[in-house]
């Protein structure tokens, strides 16, 4: 019995985060998508109309006929430029997915302290470490799988308002835009990112359990104004020469990554410099910046992911550490 | 029999105010125990001690445990009410009967129904839905489902009318406490608690001023109401306490011979409440 209980505890632990914030890790991104998928309507409809106006006819596009002339490379590129498509179309779920993550970890190990409810909590036999580890599972996986899931349901929402749309123009693009490899192959390797996503995210987790189980108030001031403050100083005193370093890298990696790591993907916004973003020339290069399997595996074996890892799992432990000794807080 | 509870020389400072001075206490199993004080005077420092939410200095055990090293395996046996706010406040009446079941291996779900089938609570009202009485309703289903050896109720009825402060006393008594069963109470109102105590801590900066059952204080302290030809002799006796009433005075004696004092005028038994206000009198000035 008692080999089976921490398992089980976990699990209802983790339920208790999705209670908690169902609003915010199921509602949020699946009414994002809901509203997305709204604006691609209207704008399908504003489109046709306008297309009625002056009289243009959309069968002139001629889908079948391009995709049975085009050469397999050209295919390609357009399967990479639905795949860059299809991820752009994600982006507001992302967006508000960081902000889930963001203020969820502030709140997580707070929250409950300014109402007192911590003392319920902490009346069940569950141990501290158990606690913020279940807070870890939900704001590493729970809630970047439920943003997928939904970012997946918005893809296939739009391909079915494409399709159903260029089939009232008697336009078969099923085959050109359903390619049953292709979509598993795009869903496959969005999902293998949550795991890259989770590692490279946990120096803004452990900073953010960090402000939240130690602050006694203001929680987001403290997350938020401590890194930039120091950066700022940095900046004032050129801190950072004693390194060889520029501020910039202080700022790059000292401030984004405790604030802003959570940011789905952002690990490969991080690697792009102002040159590699000048010679991405077509989709493909894009596609391969940001979905291909060689990032995501560069990105695994890199310094700067293991040492946020690193920095991040020492956070963890000290927010545990003061999860078990600060639990009165001011509301 | 061994002590549920057991503190020796327990101390806690916060910066220069000492809250916990050397107390030194033992509760026995199957005792209903109030801890009784004025505010500040270290109950709710005692009570976190105990229950493993407070550093502290010396020796503490609770049921054989450290409180501060084994919190996790302590909370098995030991249940616990801060008062009546500190139910999440986002969480369903069902949610919160799944997650204790789901996490207390001790919590007997259907007991906690049927206590919970006694009261007008809907499986899926929020806490924030429900009122200060009804939050204490469900807390109390929860805790009372729970085969605990401890269970620790710090001023668990602040704030709630008398009929749910009675019904929350009813229900402990008749529906959980039993001889197995230890319960460590405080409140401000003792005059409601006072016919279910075994025990009585009164605790005053930091120290503990009396430590005695029911039996005994019976025993050791009388009120005698005396006429006023009478006073004098009363008070060269050195009563605790003199209160004045219908031109008559009450005194309050602490071990004195009960046979002696029924010459001076009618002898009572002292409420816990003329107990407290004399023992603690000057705690403010």
């Amino acid at each position: 019995m008692s080999a089976i209980m921490p398992t089980n505890k976990f699990s209802w632990l983790v339920r208790r985060e999705f209670w908690e914030y169902r609003g915010a890790f199921f509602w949020a991104p699946v009414i994002t998508a809901m509203i997305m998928l709204a604006i691609m309507l209207m704008m399908l409809v504003v489109a046709e109309v306008t297309a009625q106006q002056h009289g243009v006819n959309l069968n002139v596009f001629n889908l079948s006929a391009i995709t049975s002339h085009v050469s397999d490379g050209d295919i390609d590129q357009i399967h990479s430029a639905l795949d860059v498509s299809l991820l752009g179309l994600c982006f507001p779920i992302g967006a508000v997915l960081f902000f889930v993550l963001f203020f969820y970890g502030l709140g997580s190990l707070y929250n409950d302290r300014a109402d007192r409810s911590v003392l319920f909590w902490k009346s069940l036999p569950l141990s501290d470490t158990e606690t913020v580890l279940a807070k870890l599972f939900a704001i590493t996986l729970l809630a970047p799988v439920l943003s997928i899931v939904a970012m997946i349901l918005l893809q296939i929402g739009f391909l079915v308002l494409i399709t159903v749309y260029f089939m009232f123009h008697s336009v078969n693009a099923i085959p050109l835009l359903w390619s049953p490899s292709h979509l598993i192959a795009l869903w496959f390797r969005m999902i293998l990112r949550i795991p890259v996503n989770a590692l490279w995210a946990l120096p803004t987790v452990g900073w953010l359990f960090l402000c939240s189980s130690f602050v006694r108030s203001k929680p987001f001031l403290w997350a938020v104004l401590l890194p930039i403050m120091s950066g700022i100083l940095v900046m004032w005193f050129s801190l950072m020469q004693a390194f060889s370093l520029t501020s910039l890298w202080y700022w790059k990696n000292i401030v984004g990554r405790a604030l802003l790591s959570v940011f789905p993907g952002s690990w490969a916004w991080f690697d792009l410099s102002a040159e590699s973003f000048n010679r991405i020339k077509n989709p493909t290069q894009v596609a391969d910046a940001f979905l291909s399997l060689d990032a995501l595996g560069h990105q695994l074996v890199s310094l700067q992911l293991w040492t946020g890892v690193v920095a991040g799992v020492a956070m963890i432990v000290a927010s545990i550490y003061f999860r078990r000794r600060r639990i009165e807080a001011i509301a | 029999m061994t002590a549920i509870v057991s503190a020796r020389n327990l101390s806690k400072r916060f910066g220069t105010t000492v809250a916990l001075d050397n107390i030194n206490l033992d509760i026995q199993p199957g005792r209903i125990v109030g801890l009784v004080g004025p505010n500040g005077a270290g109950k709710t420092t005692a009570l976190k001690a105990i229950l493993g939410l407070a550093e502290f200095e010396g020796e503490l055990s609770v049921l054989g445990l450290d409180p501060r090293n084994d919190r996790n395996q302590l909370m098995q046996q030991v249940c616990f009410i801060a008062d009546v706010a500190v139910l999440p406040r986002w969480i369903t009446v069902d949610e919160v009967v799944d997650f204790v079941g789901g996490v207390h291996p001790r919590f007997s779900r259907d007991k906690c129904k049927a206590f919970l089938a006694k009261t007008k609570l809907k499986p899926t009202q929020r806490v924030r839905e429900l009122s200060k009485g009804m939050i204490v309703q469900l807390h109390l289903a929860l805790v009372m489902s729970i085969d605990a050896k401890l269970l620790v109720l710090d001023e668990p009825t602040l704030g709630l009318d008398i009929l749910y402060r009675k019904e929350f006393y009813q229900s402990l008594l008749s529906d959980y406490f039993d001889e197995e069963k230890t319960i460590i109470v405080t409140t401000h109102q003792i005059e409601e608690i006072e016919h279910i105590l075994t025990d009585l801590l009164f605790i005053r900066d930091g120290k503990i001023v009396l430590d005695a059952t029911m039996e005994q204080i019976g025993e050791r302290f009388s009120e005698v109401m005396v006429n006023p030809d009478k006073a004098d002799a009363a008070r060269a006796l050195k009563p605790m306490y003199e209160r004045q009433i219908f031109g008559k005075s009450i005194f309050l004696f602490d071990g004195l011979d009960q046979k002696r004092l029924t010459e001076l005028g009618e002898l009572h038994k002292p409420s816990i409440a003329d107990l407290f206000v004399a023992t603690m009198k000057g705690t403010y000035q």
